[in-house]
């Protein structure tokens, strides 16, 4: 029970830690003190002290553009100044893509008769952020076992109880964050520069296996005692698809480093987070009366259907 | 292994039935819960799933004694791994619309236990007919299963078999939903298992 403690506790840290963190940075000119993205169609400017209205809420003042394509000016539907006069909303017509920086420019900017001089201002989300949203897709919203069903044979096969599973989606996430990374490297420094990207399956299944075997290795070697307690799970690393599919994905999405392991970390804790809601059902369906058909694994599959469902919930879900 | 000297035949009809991969073995249950929302789905990864195991297995059999035992299990790994490349370059060319709808599942196919499984307890023993009629076996197995879960979930789903409207009315819309996957296979599993159990009890009384 106690590791079980501690994993809560670091699960928690985590998500504390990356509400503070996050936020959105931005400026490029004196007067303006902050830009962010705000819904998906939303960007407030913060200025130092308070602006015409006059001027703030003429949309012919602004034009933004997607920092890779200059030419596609997005339409500003509305500009909205709050009543101190120093935030402005601009509202857009369409939903932005808030992955990408976006570049405003405006006319000279207007304060109580002064003029500030025109601005360009770069608004974009914080890295940090970029990193939690796919952290947290890859964990919640598509967690790769309930929404992608990868991994089910290993997942079936650990969560009867609530130790091996927290062993084994330990070892997951260890071994599948060493994977992608070096599953990352590979591909960017190599496969890509001499246009071998058609061998990926066969150099990343070979990559895998190998991640297994050196993290056994070094385990056997560092820390024979927690070997001892999970060395068994190391071998069926191998038998999960989600370690397959993780570098699959980042290469095709054309991941940078970082992206990649909060890929492969979000992948790993999303597991872990099955495997131990299952083993905790697992463990009480093992007190109820099933019928005679239904017992063993007929129930089980049932039961993650149940979990899907509840996952759906998360869809739509964005904190950044 | 005490595998009896089995007939081709009755290799190839076990694949199907007595050791079918999903039903009875409960192996690669992924794509039969992730993408078995309609028959025509079934049929195409069955096929890829039948070329990659058939064609492995020959490989395999073929290369046995000089296969060293210690590497086996990377020469499997390698050998599917290339089959799969050559089969998901093929799909991606000739049949883009229907690949991309299955989307990693054909890429993923070199993860399934099942083909690892045949190639370590059959094909790394026998001659090349019986593994090709092993591996046949177990190929039609795999999709004749994907078929019927893809058959229950699009009838009772949206009343359609093969995109033709039979039923004209939709029973059950949770049914093709993504998350029915789970349920659909533990309700078949469960309703095999009861036909079992039904049967034994005909026999005994």
């Amino acid at each position: 029970m106690k590791s079980i403690k501690s994993y809560h506790l670091l699960v928690g840290v985590l998500l504390i830690a990356a509400l503070f963190l996050t936020g959105c940075e931005g400026a490029g000119h004196k007067f303006v003190k902050k830009t962010e993205f705000k819904d998906s169609d939303k960007i407030v400017l913060t200025f130092a002290g308070p602006v015409d209205e006059v001027w703030a809420t003429n949309v012919a003042n602004f034009s933004c553009y997607e920092k890779p394509d200059p030419d596609i000016v997005l339409t500003i539907k509305e500009a909205v100044l709050s009543p101190e006069k120093t935030k402005l909303t601009l509202i857009f017509e369409a939903p932005l893509n808030t992955g990408e920086a976006h570049i405003l420019s405006t006319t000279n900017i207007m304060s109580e008769g002064q003029d500030m001089g025109a601005a360009l201002l770069t608004v974009k989300k914080l890295y940090f952020g970029v990193l939690m949203t796919i952290f947290l897709g890859a964990a919640l919203i598509k967690n790769f076992v309930f929404t992608k069903y990868l991994g089910l044979c290993v997942f079936f096969g650990c969560s009867q109880k609530r130790s091996t599973a927290i062993g084994m989606g330990m070892v997951f996430t260890i071994v599948i964050a060493f994977a992608a990374t070096m599953a990352w490297a590979l591909y960017q420094f190599v496969l890509k520069p001499y246009q071998l990207t058609f061998l990926n399956i066969v150099v990343f299944i070979g990559l895998v296996s190998l991640s297994v075997q050196g993290v056994d290795t070094i385990l056997r070697k560092i820390n024979p005692a927690l070997f001892k307690a999970f060395g068994v799970y190391l071998v069926l690393v191998i038998a999960n698809c989600i370690a397959i599919a993780v570098p699959l994905i980042l290469a095709d999405n054309e991941y940078t480093g970082w992206e990649s392991f909060s890929l492969a970390l979000g992948a790993g804790i999303g597991f872990l987070i099955a495997l131990f809601l299952m083993a905790c059902v697992r463990e009480k369906l093992e007190l109820a009366k099933v019928p005679p058909s239904f017992q063993g694994l007929p129930i089980a599959f049932v039961t993650a259907g149940l979990f899907a469902l509840a996952f759906l919930g998360f869809s739509g879900l964005s904190i950044y | 292994m005490a595998i009896k000297e089995k007939t081709n035949k009755q290799l190839f009809v076990d694949g199907i039935l007595k050791e079918n991969p999903i039903f009875k073995l409960a192996l690669s249950m992924c794509p039969a819960v992730g993408i078995s929302t309609s028959v025509m789905n079934g049929i195409l990864l069955g096929t890829a799933v039948l070329f990659v195991q058939v064609c492995s297995s020959c490989t395999i059999s073929l290369v046995r004694n000089y296969i060293h035992p210690k590497i086996r299990i990377p020469t499997y790994t390698l050998t599917i791994a290339t089959w799969v490349t050559v089969i998901d370059l093929v799909l991606a060319a000739y049949v883009p619309v229907a690949y991309k709808a299955m989307g990693l599942f054909v890429r993923l196919i070199v993860a399934f236990a099942i083909i690892t499984m045949r190639l370590e307890m059959f094909a790394c023993k026998n001659p090349l007919p019986k593994s090709f009629w092993d591996g046949f076996g177990m190929g039609l197995g795999f999709m004749f299963a994907m078929m019927t879960l893809g058959f229950v979930r699009e009838l009772l789903g949206s009343g359609m078999i093969m995109g033709y409207d039979v039923l004209g009315f939709k029973p059950l819309l949770y049914f093709v939903l993504p998350c029915a996957g789970f349920v659909t296979v533990g309700l078949m599993m469960g309703f095999f298992n009861w036909i079992e159990v039904v049967y034994e009890r005909r026999k005994k009384g």
